[in-house]
């Protein structure tokens, strides 16, 4: 077991992880906010096309990056707007906004199947992205250095800052936000862009990072995997971050078994265990009365005052 | 008879006389109506896209005497169903279903209309009015595999798999023999990702079989991605169902390349005749169905004319990768020194040979 | 002049029925214009799509075998729907009680008799129902919420799924591809109910719709799971145990999911890769679409079946990738979502004059 042998690993389990951790960032925001977005699969394969198509037009990566945010922010307002200002049912709406988002991104993606993206290098220079031991530190994409800041970013922002506090009230109970003067229908609409803009970002590290074209469903339900994470995290930033690597070591584990040659278990089991855990997670997690280690209560409940 | 004026009976002189041209339009025929299902998008560059090569290819030969259509991305459940019932009640008289999971979706809608011909690809089950068809695509994989055994340094090779099915199985054995035929100590590691499209986990699969040791790899999913990753890596890989060179300039040796072509226009013409019957058909290089891609230009001359070899001997007849002595990876000797490994055990075979590492 | 959204004192029984009219109408009309921007004959597309299926009695039959599991599946939710309770895992109840029931059939495969089908169809019910009893338990027990936890257990039911095809399951003699051997006559049931014509889904689901009727609407449960939902605390006042209505709505909402997941297998005889159809998840929406009322299920599914239906119509005839008819689905479906607010809220133009007196 060679230190380069470990660092490829390293590499293909931080591969593995950096889009399910970006997309599960951004709808741990949503949730924290009071809301279930089940649309990531679908945001997350609008944001594929978006940022492969656009930096296959442009030439720029980094235009094609904003853009896949941007479409990935604009179908989740569909979204918002249906379930914050129409009051529509959150699941069916979600659900109904992943079979828009593969819609969508088959439809438009259908010019441009069969061509390769451009190539995206590391944000760092070649001498420390490619030597033998650093790229391990500066050999990544844009998409999990991102990744990693994200959620650092949030972490602190709902535990150490005011407008975190603010947005997890309004997770947790509504009317008293609502009765204190803030906005809960406004900061319900900013967390469902921001969540909407990472699931984009994390659809784009599909299309032109991980595999640099564009194939019709190609995130093949890392969106869903998504959503588990986050109730695997029990709704906490650092789990989140620890849960996603847990991921992303059980797949690349798996692979590495069943290259070498052993099948300890079925596979089918190692693919089910993640959500296996996930519930046994929200029991322990619901049978504690602790204070942030549940579901923001509002979760899926409509906003209403009345009148 | 008053009324019928010199110029009605210029009128009906006119019409009668072009009775007998009717007839022979009748005999000329509308064009016969041909339909394909097919798994994926034309565009995937992979399994559907040559399939749909072939679909253009019968165009081009037989032109105005058919007419195609084509469906994209059928799902192999239920749906598929009611998608061959409108092909055939639209007039079809020939349709193929490209994969395999369409099986009893064609045999349930075969009986519906008996003067409808199906031919299912890479199936196994028949009826009067449904044909299986296949490729040897285990002929294009010893010759990657000579080629694997050449280039590779290290001794270790890498196969991508979706399931453990036969294709598959024959696959990964025809591409060991061969390059154990060049390095006979040569180990090919394998790995079934249960998916034949999941671009993000091939890659992954791919990484991890390069960190294994692997630097020749070969994939039997249908996604470019693998190759991608050999290119990144500067390792080197073969591209699938087409020429994916342009995915990856350097690491792409060669490709193997489905040709559908021939038996679309075989099997049309055959309707067409009134000659059309029930049948199943295995055919390989010989016959066209398989076909090597244009060698990458670095790759060595004797490694060209070694590959170029199986192919002629596979044209010849002459030469057949299961050839015995085979051993399967407990050591058991399968096949006989000298003896040919039989068409019926090949199509069903469940087990990997010596020297191919997986679970 | 302001537009305003006034409440309603009572949610308006017009709007009720009007809105999902009207919104697929609305769809039509944006449809036409869509497709003539993509190159598409805008008109005929949406017939293919909307109207075909309704008119063209051949795709009625179609839309039957799409509408059955649907609407039985969601017949299950709507009661849950009604107190509150999500059971988002239909899909996984729906897979786990097919295989319950192809359990029994393999068990049985030698024997024959009018007893099997029965006893398939109960093993069905008790699997999905046991299967749903999971998230009850987990709810009732620690909390949890049965949204999430049904959700995860889907994909559990995937992998279980995917196991036992390519293992125990494998069909001997299927060439070694992941699917199970195929039932027997005796554990099938015909296309068609004797002399009705009509496919037996849809007379269960008749059936099942009238049962559904009379428990909802004239049965003390029916009245004590609406009260659970709209006032709990008045409710658990009046004796009505909410505990038990978590059990009984988890537990019916997957015995129907498991009714449906064993009819489907009878009809598809088997069970393979591409048995997930994904029905668990579009009956969330009809049960929705039919405002949790067996009736308005009843009609909500029939509607998404046309869509469905129309959406194969228009890939084999008008050449529309399949991917524009599931967009057209979630188009429809985001419309009928929306102008449910019409029900509750009506719109009225107010002078402005009047809002400033008023201030």
């Amino acid at each position: 077991m060679t230190l380069s042998f470990i660092i490829d690993a390293l590499i293909t389990v931080i591969g593995i992880t950096t889009p399910i951790l970006l997309a599960a960032s951004g709808e741990l925001v949503v949730e924290k906010s009071g809301v279930i977005n089940l649309g990531v699969e679908g945001m997350m394969l609008v944001g594929a096309i978006t940022g492969f198509a656009v930096s296959f037009e442009t030439g720029n990566p980094w235009i094609g990056i904003a853009a896949a945010a941007v479409a990935g922010a604009a179908t989740s307002m569909i979204f918002g707007i249906l379930v914050l200002s129409l009051g529509t049912n959150q699941v069916a709406t979600g659900l109904a906004l992943t079979i828009f988002g593969i819609g969508l991104s088959s439809l438009i993606g259908s010019n441009y199947t069969g061509f390769a993206a451009m190539p995206f290098d590391p944000p760092f220079p070649d001498e420390w992205a490619q030597d033998a031991i650093l790229r391990v530190f500066f050999g990544h994409s844009f998409f999990v250095y991102f990744a990693i800041i994200v959620i650092f970013t949030i972490g602190w922002f709902l535990s150490h800052t005011r407008a975190g506090l603010v947005l997890r009230a309004v997770g947790e109970n509504d009317f008293s936000a609502h009765s204190i003067g803030y906005s809960v229908i406004g900061i319900r609409y900013c967390a469902i862009a921001f969540g909407g803009a990472v699931a984009g970002i994390a659809g784009a590290d599909f299309s032109m990072v991980i595999t640099p074209l564009w194939a019709e469903q190609m995130t093949a339900g890392r969106g869903w995997i998504a959503l588990a994470l986050v109730v695997f995290s029990g709704w906490r930033a650092g789990r989140l971050l620890a849960g996603a690597y847990f991921f992303g070591i059980l797949m690349t584990l798996e692979l590495y078994a069943k290259a070498s040659g052993y099948a300890i278990l079925p596979s089918q089991f190692w693919a089910a265990m993640p959500y296996l855990i996930a519930v046994a997670v929200l029991a322990l997690i619901s049978s504690r009365d602790g204070r942030s280690g549940k579901e923001p209560a509002c979760l899926g409940k409509p906003f209403m005052p009345n009148g | 008879m008053g009324n019928f004026t010199r110029r009605d009976f210029v009128k009906a002189a006119a019409a009668a006389s072009t009775l007998p041209l009717l007839g022979a339009r009748a005999n000329a025929a509308e064009p016969l109506k041909v339909g394909f299902i097919f798994l994926g998008p034309i565009g995937d560059y992979g399994w559907t896209w040559a399939h749909n090569r072939g679909r253009l290819e019968l165009e081009k030969e037989l032109g105005s005497q058919i007419k195609t259509t084509y469906v994209e991305n059928v799902k192999e459940d239920a749906s598929a169903v009611p998608i061959l019932r409108d092909l055939a009640r639209q007039g079809n008289k020939i349709i193929f279903a490209t994969s395999f999971g369409y099986m009893d979706q064609v045999l349930e809608v075969a009986k519906e209309f008996p003067d409808v011909k199906f031919e299912h690809c890479t199936g196994f089950k028949r009826a009067p009015n449904v044909s299986t068809y296949n490729s040897r695509f285990h002929e294009g994989r010893a010759v990657t595999g000579t080629i694997a055994g050449h280039v590779s340094k290290s001794g270790v090779i890498g196969y991508l798999g979706s399931f453990k099915i036969p294709e598959v199985v024959m696959g990964v054995n025809a591409f060991t023999l061969a390059a154990q035929a060049v390095n006979p100590k040569i180990q090919t590691k394998l790995v079934m990702i249960d998916s034949w499209f999941d671009p993000a986990k091939e890659t992954a699969a791919t990484q991890t079989l390069a960190n294994l040791g692997c630097d020749v790899i070969a994939t039997h999913t249908d996604s470019p991605a693998p190759l991608q990753f050999c290119q990144q890596k500067g390792i080197f890989g073969f591209g699938q169902g087409a020429d994916m060179s342009k995915f990856a300039p350097k690491a792409h040796l060669t490709a193997i390349e489905d040709i559908w072509g021939p038996h679309y226009i075989k099997r049309v013409k055959d309707v067409l005749a009134g000659s059309w019957k029930s049948d199943d058909f295995w055919d390989g290089i010989k016959e066209g169905n398989v076909k090597v891609s244009p060698y990458n230009a670095s790759l060595p001359k004797d490694v060209q004319d070694a590959a170029n070899k199986i192919i002629d001997g596979y044209k010849a007849g002459s030469y057949d990768v299961f050839t015995g002595p085979i051993f399967d990876q407990g050591g058991t000797l399968k096949v006989k020194d000298g003896e040919k490994m039989g068409l019926g055990d090949l199509a069903t075979i469940d087990w990997y040979v010596k020297g191919i590492q997986s679970a | 002049m302001r537009l305003m959204l006034e409440k309603r004192l009572e949610p308006s029984r017009v709007m009720l029925v009007a809105t999902p009219i009207l919104s697929v109408v609305a769809i039509m009309m944006i449809g036409i214009v869509i497709f003539d921007l993509l190159g598409y004959d805008g008109f005929d597309a949406v017939w293919q799509l909307f109207v075909t299926p309704v008119i063209d009695l051949y795709k009625w039959r179609d839309v039957a075998d799409k509408a059955a599991p649907l609407i039985l599946i969601a017949l299950g939710l709507s009661i849950g729907n009604r107190a509150k309770i999500w059971n988002i895992g239909a899909e996984g109840q729906y897979i786990v009680g097919a295989v319950a029931a192809a359990g029994i059939a393999f068990m049985t495969q030698s024997f024959t008799g009018n007893w099997i089908i029965p006893l398939m169809l109960a093993a069905g019910m008790v699997g999905g129902g046991a299967y749903a009893a999971v998230p009850a338990g987990l709810r009732i027990r620690y909390g949890v919420s049965e949204v999430l936890s049904s959700l995860m257990l889907v994909y559990v039911s995937l992998q279980l799924l995917s196991y036992l095809i390519t293992g125990p399951w494998k069909d001997p003699h299927g060439m070694n591809f992941p699917q199970t051997a195929q039932l027997t006559d005796a554990q099938t049931l015909p296309h068609e109910l004797g002399s009705t014509g009509l496919p037996p889904g849809l007379l269960i689901a008749l059936f099942a719709t009238i049962i559904f009727t009379i428990i909802v609407d004239k049965t003390v449960f029916g009245f004590s799971i609406r009260a659970i939902g709209e006032a709990p605390h008045a409710a658990r006042y009046g004796g009505f145990h909410a505990d038990g209505i978590v059990w009984l709505a988890l537990i019916i909402s997957g015995a129907m999911a498991g009714l449906a997941g064993t009819l489907e297998l009878m009809q598809l005889t088997r069970l393979n890769l591409g048995f997930p159809s994904g029905y668990g998840f579009t009956a969330i929406i009809v049960s929705l679409l039919g405002r949790s009322h067996p009736l308005g299920v009843f009609i909500a599914g029939i509607v998404l079946a046309i869509t469905y239906v129309g959406g194969q119509v228009a890939q084999t005839v008008v050449h529309v990738p399949n991917a524009t008819a599931g967009l057209f689905q979630a188009l429809i479906l985001f419309a009928i979502l929306a102008s449910d607010i019409l029900v509750r809220y009506r719109i009225r133009l107010k002078s402005s004059a009047v809002s400033e007196v008023r201030s």
